[in-house]
């Protein structure tokens, strides 16, 4: 048995998870209409590569990564692209952005793919630029490209950790993934494990999750000839506590170490994949697939609560209608309770980072009481996951002192939200958190701009100064050289009269 | 007697030896104030404030000859940052300076463009291209908004273009909340 850690604070909302588990995972049928988005992953959007009109094939390249952090995207089914052009995503700010919308024309003609056959023969660096080009992404939720985090340099990787907590409640995909697709999400992880060099691979899970976690161990020991596993596989269930599967918090329980603030997991040698994103990884290099789908939980206010693999950019309002929608729904969650955002509108895509959506009604989320004065009881001290002081930030943020809230740690806050949760005034904790941290890098980004400017204008004033010298270094010599041309002039002439 | 003067005599000269050295060695060079000031200022150049730039104006403002309430870009943020600095109190804009105005770019229309080079010359940060009869354009990246090339230009062809707010640079907003009375 294992020895486990805990981290500081955390709380036990209730699950809601077994009414989305009744049934197995279905297959979305192809929508009317794809919106696919083309920044769908944390850093650059992807650079179209498609034109309105142009006929695509299921699993073609749309997207060109664009930028270090960036990563592809592709048309999830064959068919026309009628629009590129500014639609509604699923963004807390409600503001369109660049998609491609396409057309299936309903035949589901492949591309040509081309599979790895032997991904040991290659170096992990072609292997990274492989899932790049894949489109493959972190599946938990902040859809980080997988490459990027492959990339460790020197750093020795003793430890890769497969997420597969899932700590929020109601989101229950990875779960049903995991009882499905155990074995792929082995294979896979056996192929991180080779890109990072580790010794040991943990698989953690939930232990509400017991069939999770069977299957996974069921999947490790079936001495398959192709498995071939290296290193250490070992599943180990982890105990049921909000945010328990926050890379941080998980890697305390399973290590005893904390990621210092500041530095990243691979700096004490431990890094965290999502189970699902090892399943894109083995489809990537396995099968030349790139990422086209995703398992989507629809729960909440609906009569049919179940997992769906929906292809990216089928509309929310195609995909919920599956799940039977109850007539008193008064909007949607994409992402879980705790951490997902209300969607502005149903006519937004799923994309790679969509988790689940819940239907909200005024039974499940009353409305909120509105927030009181914080009256210092410190309880959100307590369930602070990241050992923070939630009152000072909140204090700090509300103040708009944000020098004070950055040196209070404000981003080492995770933004779980377990502060808001416990809070007895109702007060949108994270809320505050979320506006000081985008203040400060607006405020970054500014002083970045005004210092380039500041040595733009110096540059310039220094051009315009060193242009006026040299206009009057070459006046002078052309003086110069009239005053020489016409003592020459005397000089000829005088030799000429004697 | 004589031995202690000799003594306090010795230790004036030996001190004042080092103090006139480390006047020398440790020279502050330039106003730190002044830079001080200066990294608070937008750096936009646009000389709202009457000086030919923030620098001037950063000097100005250092000694004692500008109030701290006459740059727009700065905003009334700025204001704050510079009365917190210099140990004075806030003071509003007023007077004879403008209302801060919503960031925005300059736009050159290029059909209307006739090559002439007075907003390249105008430009403080150098973030037009172009050349004499050649079509010039704006590096929108550089451009800080200051809007003294829309003035010289003969056939008006710049115009400022407010920045909209997209996902890129979206940020959150203040959180709402309280007792609202029924």
């Amino acid at each position: 048995m294992r020895t486990l850690y805990t981290f500081h604070g955390g709380i036990h909302p209730p699950s809601h998870k077994a009414q989305s588990t009744q049934k197995p995972i279905a297959r979305a049928p192809v929508p009317s209409t794809l919106i696919v988005p083309f920044h769908q992953h944390a850093g650059e959007a992807a650079k179209p590569v498609v034109q309105a009109g142009n006929h695509v094939l299921r699993g073609q390249l749309i997207g060109l990564p664009d930028g270090f952090i960036s990563s592809a995207v592709h048309a999830p089914t064959s068919g026309t692209i009628t629009a590129i052009g500014m639609h509604s995503v699923a963004h807390p700010s409600g503001l369109p952005n660049l998609c491609a919308t396409l057309v299936p024309d309903g035949k589901d003609e492949w591309t040509t793919l081309s599979p790895v056959t032997d991904y040991r023969s290659h170096s992990p660096a072609e292997l990274q630029q492989l899932l790049r080009m894949s489109g493959v992404v972190g599946l938990g939720g902040a859809a980080f490209p997988s490459d990027i985090k492959l990339r460790v340099g020197k750093l020795k990787i003793s430890t890769l950790i497969l997420n597969g907590a899932e700590c929020e409640p109601y989101i229950t995909c990875d779960d049903m993934l995991m009882r499905k697709s155990a074995g792929d999400i082995v294979r896979g992880a056996e192929m991180l494990r080779f890109m990072l060099d580790a010794n040991e691979v943990l698989y953690a899970v939930e232990d509400n999750k017991p069939e999770a976690i069977l299957a996974l161990q069921q999947a490790i020991s079936a001495s398959s000839p192709d498995l071939q596993l290296g290193g250490r596989h070992e599943v180990i269930a982890i105990p049921t506590i909000y945010p328990g599967g926050s890379a941080k918090q998980l890697i305390r329980v399973l290590t005893g170490l904390e990621v210092p603030s500041g530095k990243l997991p691979t700096d004490i040698g431990v890094q965290c994949f999502n189970v699902a994103t090892a399943g894109s990884v083995f489809r990537a290099l396995a099968h030349g697939e790139p990422l086209l789908s995703r398992i989507v939980t629809i729960t909440g206010n609906v009569r049919n609560a179940q997992n769906f693999e929906a292809l990216i950019g089928t509309p929310v309002d195609e995909l919920i209608a599956l799940g039977d929608v109850l007539p008193n729904t008064n909007g949607y969650i994409m992402g879980g309770p705790m951490m997902g955002m209300s969607l502005p509108g149903v006519n937004v895509p799923v994309v790679k980072a969509t988790n689940c959506v819940i239907a909200a009604s005024e039974n499940i989320f009353p409305l909120p009481p509105p927030a009181l004065p914080c009256i210092r009881c410190t309880r959100c001290v307590e369930v602070c996951p990241a050992d923070l002081q939630p009152q000072d930030l909140y204090w700090f943020s509300k103040s708009r002192d944000f020098g004070k809230a950055q040196a209070s740690s404000l981003f080492d806050c995770i933004e779980c939200g377990a502060c808001s949760y416990v809070c007895p005034s109702h007060i949108p904790l994270v809320q505050y958190y979320r506006f000081a941290k985008s203040e400060i890098h607006a405020r970054e980004k500014e002083k970045r701009a005004a210092d380039i400017a500041r040595e733009r204008h110096e540059f310039h004033l220094y051009r315009i100064e060193r242009e006026k010298q040299e206009k009057a270094e070459k006046l002078a010599a052309r003086e110069k050289a009239a005053v020489a041309a016409k003592a020459v002039v005397e000089h000829t002439g005088e030799s000429v009269t004697k | 007697m004589f031995s202690a003067l000799l003594v306090m005599a010795t230790v004036a000269i030996v001190l004042g030896a080092v103090l006139g050295f480390a006047a020398i060695k440790f020279r502050v060079e330039g106003n730190p104030l002044v830079d001080k000031i200066d990294a608070i200022l937008p750096q936009t150049q646009c000389g709202q404030c009457s000086y030919p730039g923030c620098k001037p104006y950063a000097t100005a403002i250092a000694a004692g000859e500008a109030d701290i309430n006459r740059c727009p870009p700065g905003g009334e943020e700025g204001i704050r940052k510079l009365a917190d600095l210099l140990g004075v109190d806030f003071k509003p804009f007023g007077g004879d300076t403008a209302a801060p105005k919503p960031k925005s770019v300059a736009f050159i229309d290029e059909s209307t463009c006739i090559g002439c080079t007075l907003c390249i010359q105008a430009c403080p940060v150098d973030a037009i291209v172009g050349a004499a009869k050649q079509m010039h354009t704006i590096i929108a990246a550089e451009c800080t908004g200051c809007e003294l090339c829309v003035a010289p230009c003969p056939v008006d062809c710049i115009s400022m273009m407010v920045i909209e707010e997209k996902i890129t640079n979206w940020k959150w907003k203040y959180p709402e909340t309280g007792l609202t009375p029924t």
